[in-house]
């Protein structure tokens, strides 16, 4: 086993798998149906950095609100490991469903208004903008239990969390019964545990 | 070779629910010759239904119905809306259970001779000893395929990764009692395949290596021709006669539509929330309390364990979620011992997730770098879930909504549970003994979590020597109805610190035995 603590006990043999994605970037973008619509970026995007070009998916809502979602979506859960591209894969839906759910819309424009509203008293520019996650943060500890951080945090636990996508980083597999269960392939294998 | 029974056939016994105790009591009855049929709310899922997926599992087969939690438990806030975590359908929890089998501890069921008058609770003794279950016991543990026990005659379940660890740790801080009674084949059993160590047990087993009434007790008892399975038929209210006996069921098919099955015998088997709002349900002039309550202990007395869990990050990688999800049990805490400050005692169960489930129920309502840093260890994950007695208590109960109606115009439950302080100590020592066994296998990092939704409800109708006490005999016949019969986990007089379900089947198998002959005899 290769440890990320403790090499020093590092054996043969545990099926450990590395956390990260192993497809590359191209075939990401080009992508299954999970990245349809992010792998889907216009000529025009291409020029923009890239979390800019990722907000400007954001039809409905608009590019500025897209940003801010995203950025505040990997401040709720920041994997520094994970690009912005997964927590995208979270709140993209979100724009679909604004286009034809005027109730959410508004909880998003307001939340983000009133976030933005925070963020320029404080730090002097729209939350996005604003430079350390320290900062940032600060200011979602204020809006934490209202209606909309409420929505954005409860579906990032199922729509970052139960992402396919993003299992890897975690060691997650996943499901395993048409690979035969884990009979022949290490649910038994630890190896690190001292000797009774 | 199913059959179909008339509605107006009034010799039939009448199975309300089709999961451990229903399924159970439907496979002893026909195998007895009895005629019964079984009305269950849910659909008819088969394996082919079944994902490795945790969402998709939740949101397929739980009962999603509205109920409110209530009173001063955790859920209020973390689970407001699924203060239980239940499942609709054919077999119904037994396809979402983790398979672990224990039995009640001879002094179990004695509570109140054991711990006596406990302030604030209401205790007391079940009518019935370990004694009188034990042979039941063995019939359950051979029937469900319990591995590692005489009865079944299996081997155990080998140990995986997530088992070591807590075994290792559980060993070095000196526990001895380290099992794992699990209701999986470990070799092909009973029709059924061996165990692949899939890990998705608590998503319906796929292979159908875990016992499911879905696959075991329902199919057998329709194959004797003795059994009519109606899915998606949701009873609304017992009928009954003048002389007060039960005379059968109304209930909802599908499309909503009612209809009356006439009853020789009723037996209600829905689950602690629903068995015991049936029977409020079904108040009439004559019963204004709903039916066989003159106790008044219908809906009282509710419990669901005194539960906590907790994650650890391990030095090294586990992969808790390969293999069977029942890692370690350590058996050590379960004995009556108050100089830990508190009555009764609890197991500490190593329970897998799978990610999406410890992202969710690790701090709900938590999130930031607390949060991510943690599940980023995932890998290196064990866990715990505390499994300990829960006192009785008057106040902890179901009751109906004053106002608000579920689709069939039934009003919705409320699940009112208080902590007593003997569960706030008993939490708490389980909490602080699973950091010393994590620590003793070098973990780095500790976090204690908030019980999960109630996945063991037991106690709504409960077993009692005298009817004043309780609602049925030690047989689960009404106190108040002959003909009546309670068949599921809210028969319990204490909830013990053993996941109920061996238990509930052990007494469904004695309940069996009992109709049968009560029927022969012509008594019912
Ligand atoms: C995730 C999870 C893990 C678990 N793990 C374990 C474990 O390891 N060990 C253990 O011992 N226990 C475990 N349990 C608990 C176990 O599943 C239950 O204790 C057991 O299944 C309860 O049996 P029951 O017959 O009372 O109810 P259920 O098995 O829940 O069956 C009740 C059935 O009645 C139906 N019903 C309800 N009301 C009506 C109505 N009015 N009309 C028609 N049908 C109705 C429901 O749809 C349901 O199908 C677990 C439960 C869950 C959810
Ligand atoms: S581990 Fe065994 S019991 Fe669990 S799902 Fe897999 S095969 Fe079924």
């Amino acid at each position: 086993m290769k440890d990320d603590q403790h090499g020093s006990l590092a054996t043969a043999d545990m099926r450990v798998l590395e956390k990260r994605i192993t497809v590359s970037r191209r075939a990401f973008l080009k992508g299954s149906g999970m990245a349809a619509g992010v792998g889907a970026l216009s000529a025009g995007s291409l020029m923009l950095p890239a979390r800019d070009a990722l907000a400007a998916e954001f039809t409905t809502l608009g590019a500025a609100t897209g940003k801010t979602l995203l950025v505040m979506a990997r401040d709720i859960f920041p994997h520094d490991k994970i690009s912005d591209r997964y927590y995208m894969l979270a709140i993209e839906p979100y724009d679909a469903k604004a286009a034809k759910d005027p109730a959410l819309a508004k909880l998003i424009g307001d939340g983000v208004a009133q976030l933005d509203a925070l963020a320029r008293t404080r730090f002097g520019k729209p939350y996005a903008e604003v430079d350390t996650e320290v900062q940032r943060v600060s200011l979602l500890y204020e809006i934490e239990h209202g209606a909309f951080f409420q929505k954005i945090k409860g579906d990032m636990v199922t729509g970052f969390y139960n992402n396919k996508a993003v299992w890897p980083f975690f060691g997650e597999e996943g499901s395993s019964w048409e690979k035969g269960g884990y009979i022949n392939r290490g649910f038994d294998d630890i190896d690190w545990l001292p000797k009774a | 070779m199913s059959k179909t029974f008339s509605k107006d056939d009034n010799s039939v016994v009448v199975i309300v629910g089709s999961g451990a105790g229903g399924g159970t009591l439907a496979d002893e009855l026909t195998r007895q010759g009895v005629d019964v049929v079984i009305l269950e709310a849910g659909k008819h899922h088969t394996q082919d239904d079944f994902e490795n997926d945790e969402w998709a599992m939740f949101a397929k087969i739980s009962w999603l119905d509205k109920r409110i939690s209530a009173g001063g438990w955790h859920h209020t806030e973390t689970y407001p809306n699924l203060p239980a975590w239940i499942v609709k359908g054919v077999g119904g929890s037994t396809m979402h259970w983790s398979g672990l089998a224990l039995r009640f501890m001879e002094h179990e069921f004695k509570t109140r001779t054991t711990y006596g008058d406990v302030p604030g609770a209401n205790v007391l003794d079940w009518p019935i000893s370990y004694e009188e279950l034990a042979p039941y016991y063995e019939v359950a543990e051979r029937k469900m395929g319990v591995a590692g026990t005489k009865a079944s005659g299996l081997p155990p379940m080998p140990p995986n990764n997530h088992y070591k660890v807590i075994e290792a740790g559980a060993r070095k801080i000196g526990y001895k009692e380290i099992v794992r009674p699990v209701a999986s084949n470990t070799r092909p059993n009973d029709g059924r395949p061996a165990c692949q160590q899939i890990g998705y047990c608590m998503q319906g087993c796929k292979i159908g290596a875990k016992w499911s009434t879905l696959y075991s007790e329902i199919p057998r008892a329709m194959k004797t021709g003795h059994a009519e399975l109606r899915p998606q038929s949701m009873v609304l209210r017992i009928e009954h006669d003048s002389s007060g006996k039960a005379t059968g069921v109304l209930y909802a098919d599908k499309d909503g539509n009612h209809h009356l099955q006439k009853a020789r015998v009723v037996c209600v088997a829905g689950n602690s929330i629903e068995s015991p709002r049936l029977l409020l349900n079904s108040a009439s002039s004559q019963f204004p309390n709903g039916l066989a309550n003159s106790s008044g202990q219908v809906g009282r007395n509710y419990m669901n364990h005194t539960t906590a869990a907790a994650l650890t990050i391990n030095p090294g990688p586990v992969y808790m979620y390969r293999g069977f999800d029942i890692a370690a049990v350590v058996s050590d805490e379960v004995a009556n011992n108050t100089r830990r400050g508190f009555v009764g005692g609890y197991h500490l169960e190593g329970l897998a997730l799978h990610l999406p489930f410890t992202a969710a129920f690790m701090k709900p309502g938590g999130w930031g770098r607390e949060v991510s840093s943690a599940l980023e260890m995932y890998d290196h994950m064990s866990c715990v879930w505390v499994c300990g007695e829960d006192l009785a208590q008057e106040e902890n109960s179901i009751t109906l909504h004053p106002t608000e109606k579920d689709q069939h115009g039934l009003p919705i439950p409320i699940v009112t549970k208080t902590d007593h302080t003997n569960d706030a100590a008993m939490r708490r020592h389980g909490l602080a003994q699973w950091r010393k066994l994590s620590e003793a296998v070098g973990a780095t990092r500790v976090i204690d979590m908030p019980p999960y939704p109630a996945s063991h409800n037991m106690g709504t109708n409960r077993m009692s020597a005298k009817a004043r006490d309780g609602v049925v005999n030690k047989w689960g016949q009404t106190h108040d109805i002959k003909n009546l019969f309670v068949s599921d986990g809210s028969q319990f007089t204490s909830s013990g610190a053993a996941n109920p379900t061996l238990t509930i089947v052990a007494l469904a198998i004695r309940q069996a035995e009992y109709i049968a002959g009560a029927m022969k005899r012509r008594e019912l």
